[in-house]
């Protein structure tokens, strides 16, 4: 290449600018994806969540931009809103507490079984999600081991229980959402260079400085994309609640199902999955903006 | 902490890997305040050895001593040793200026500002401060590595082929850069590389290192002039080796047959062992003359040799002669301009000064050394 003073950039009807056109046309298949499965969907969400709710699944709705369906959606779930974001909060804190290490292993222990490891976090995928679920019902059941277990090191009281508990639900989310946590943090971990690490301990730091100065702000981009990957999923997520909690467990993903499927009560479940939707993005806004500014390049 | 005013000393250093020894009872001085260049081909065991050095590899056996403190396993950020990394390892989401400081501050150094941007002008980088490592070029991150070693005023600094990344015409302006630093803050450098003529130029010492042993120790110019390997005889430049057997080491001299004719040597010269040897003389100490036709009195001359190739290259031009026995040896000569080259075919006569001439053992392997194709990037 020759030094041109001027980066040569494409020149209008130059051969590069005509290829570059050719190239947007392969984005056309995915843009008609979205649009139809995923554009016309939340545009038909937003309006139904505006019908007048004494329309019914038989007689039909009738659009009346009522937008109160917001504020009782609200005034009767705000509790359900604030238990999913607290159980998918203290899922995603757990998983990053416990996929951290293990990325970490996978990233720079591992050696020769770093494919093993790394077949073995992905492996629960190739079962069903909701067989998975189904599982941890035994597994944390009133005679299962688990259960029986703390009972005899009195953890738990003799006639308590895991499962219709809190712990039984965040579990469960911790449980099927790891996956999300540990891939993006080992992709971060190991693009790592060892030398930085070598590099810090050259320079006074100890393995733990080293680690907090050096590593964990260069694996901060999987840090983020991990708890978002377990956040957002576990927020909407009413499996887990569902099949290892009671009603009392219920997050709003439940009431969302509810709403649609067994009430039919369609205003109420669109305005419900819009608030939602909202308040996520507003929080990974928040998170992201905040990350963003401090460590990450 | 360890005096940062002392020696380096390496005891009957060793380390294994599994079966493989990567550096074999390696015992050497490096005096405070000297640049000493470890020198070998790649897998030779001079980076194990600089990693001994700076805690990042454990000795199997043996010692490292600064001075009288054993700090052979001391962790790395304890010892009074700081490292130019190869490919430098800058922290890529740290600004210059925080790369330069992180080890100032580690330590808890007060006036860190200040000796930062110090440490940043010494290596030119004074308006640099707050970009970040991937912002500069090959160069300028050479100096930000340097001066973040520096700035922690080690007691030896390790540099492990820090100018390997560089292109040539950089290369050697970091390496008289490199030594003006040397000379002006009087730190010990302890420089691995596999580049002869960096070692050369800028070393005080060299320790020429090959599966795991230094072949040969001493200033640059004694170890070109005076090699007491075949390995050294051809890392170490260009080297003509010819079969020779020992005749007669009375008096001073050595006397040596080759192939029929007499050749002499300074007996300090002769590092063989028996009767049989490999007479070598440097491809520029040879001179080519027409058959018959100088005087050859205190001179060795090889009578009978043929020119089969002649390439100009500008300043001199470069000579293979076949001897009557059908060796091929190179011959460098200055375009003076004081005679016509030779051309192919033309007999020649070659001729060196005796105190040219060194003998090395005949069991050593004559191409031992030499480049292979994969050595030249």
């Amino acid at each position: 290449m020759s030094a041109a003073p001027v980066p040569a950039g494409p020149q209008p009807g130059s051969e590069t600018a005509r290829r570059r056109g050719w190239g947007w046309l392969l984005l056309v298949p995915g843009m008609l994806w979205l649009a139809v499965f995923f554009l016309f969907p939340t545009v038909q969400l937003v309006f139904t969540s505006l019908y007048d709710p004494s329309g019914s699944y038989e007689q039909g709705y009738a659009m009346t931009w009522h937008v109160a369906n917001y504020v009782d959606a609200v005034r009767d779930t705000w509790n359900l809103f604030a238990r999913s974001f607290l159980y998918a909060g203290i899922a995603t804190g757990v998983c990053l507490a416990l996929g951290y290490p293990l990325a970490y292993a996978i990233a720079f222990k591992a050696g020769r079984w770093r494919n093993v490891m790394l077949v073995l976090v992905i492996a629960p995928f190739f079962t069903s999600f909701l067989l998975r679920t189904l599982s941890w019902r035994t597994i944390l059941s009133d005679q299962g081991p688990v259960t029986s277990f703390l009972q005899t090191i009195s953890v738990l009281p003799d006639d308590g229980r895991l499962l219709a508990t809190p712990v039984a639900v965040i579990a469960g989310l911790i449980y099927n959402f790891m996956p999300f946590m540990t891939l993006p943090l080992y992709a971060s971990l190991s693009k790592v260079d060892y030398r930085l690490i070598e590099a810090a301990g050259d320079l006074y730091s100890s393995p733990f400085t080293g680690f907090r100065k050096v590593t964990f702000p260069l694996s901060l981009p999987g840090v983020v994309s991990g708890t978002l990957l377990t956040f957002i999923p576990a927020c909407g997520d009413y499996i887990n609640a569902e099949l290892l909690g009671t009603p009392k467990q219920y997050m709003v993903g439940n009431r969302i199902q509810a709403a649609f499927l067994t009430e039919h009560n369609y205003p109420l479940a669109a305005s419900l999955s819009l608030i939602l939707m909202a308040l996520v993005v507003l929080m990974v806004v928040v998170y992201v903006r905040r990350a963003g500014t401090e460590e990450l390049v | 902490m360890a005096d940062r005013n002392a020696d380096l000393r390496l005891e009957n250093l060793t380390k294994r890997f599994g079966d493989f020894v990567a550096v074999d009872d390696l015992s050497l001085t490096v005096p405070n305040g000297s640049f000493f260049a470890l020198l070998g081909p790649s897998g030779c065991g001079k980076t194990t050895t600089l990693r001994m050095v700076a805690g990042l590899e454990d000795p199997t056996d043996g010692r490292v001593l600064i001075g009288e403190d054993d700090i052979t396993h001391l962790r790395p950020y304890k010892r009074p040793v700081n490292t130019v990394f190869q490919s430098y390892a800058l922290f890529p989401h740290l600004t210059i200026f925080e790369n330069v400081a992180f080890g100032l501050r580690r330590r808890g150094v007060k006036d860190y500002q200040q000796k930062t941007r110090d440490m940043l002008e010494l290596v030119e980088l004074g308006g640099y401060g707050d970009r970040k490592p991937g912002q500069l070029s090959g160069g300028q991150q050479q100096r930000v590595a340097l001066g973040r070693a520096l700035i922690n005023e080690p007691g030896v600094l390790l540099l492990d082929e820090p100018l390997g990344a560089l292109d040539l015409k950089l290369r050697r302006q970091m390496q008289i850069e490199l030594k003006r630093i040397q000379t002006e803050i009087e730190v010990t450098f302890v420089h691995v590389t596999h580049d002869q003529e960096e070692a050369m130029t800028m070393a005080d010492t060299i320790a020429v290192m090959n599966n795991g042993v230094i072949e040969q120790m001493g200033a640059p110019a004694d170890l070109y002039e005076n090699p007491v390997t075949t390995f050294v005889a051809n890392f170490l430049g260009q080297s003509n080796l010819v079969r020779a057997d020992v005749i007669d080491t009375a008096g001073g001299d050595v006397v040596v047959d080759c192939h029929g004719q007499k050749l002499r040597l300074a007996a300090s010269r002769s590092h063989a062992a028996g009767r049989s040897a490999w007479l070598g003389v440097r491809p520029e100490k040879v001179f080519v003359a027409a058959s018959e036709a100088e005087d050859h009195t205190g001179v060795n001359v090889l009578t009978g040799g043929r020119v089969t190739d002649v390439s100009f290259v500008g300043v001199s031009t470069q000579y293979l002669v076949a001897t009557p026995w059908g060796q091929e040896l190179m011959v460098f000569e200055q375009n003076t301009g004081r005679r016509p080259a030779f051309r192919n075919g033309d007999e020649v006569d070659l001729m060196w000064a005796p105190e040219h001439t060194f003998l090395l053992d005949a069991d050593q392997d004559a191409h031992a050394g030499l480049m292979t194709p994969e050595d030249i990037e």
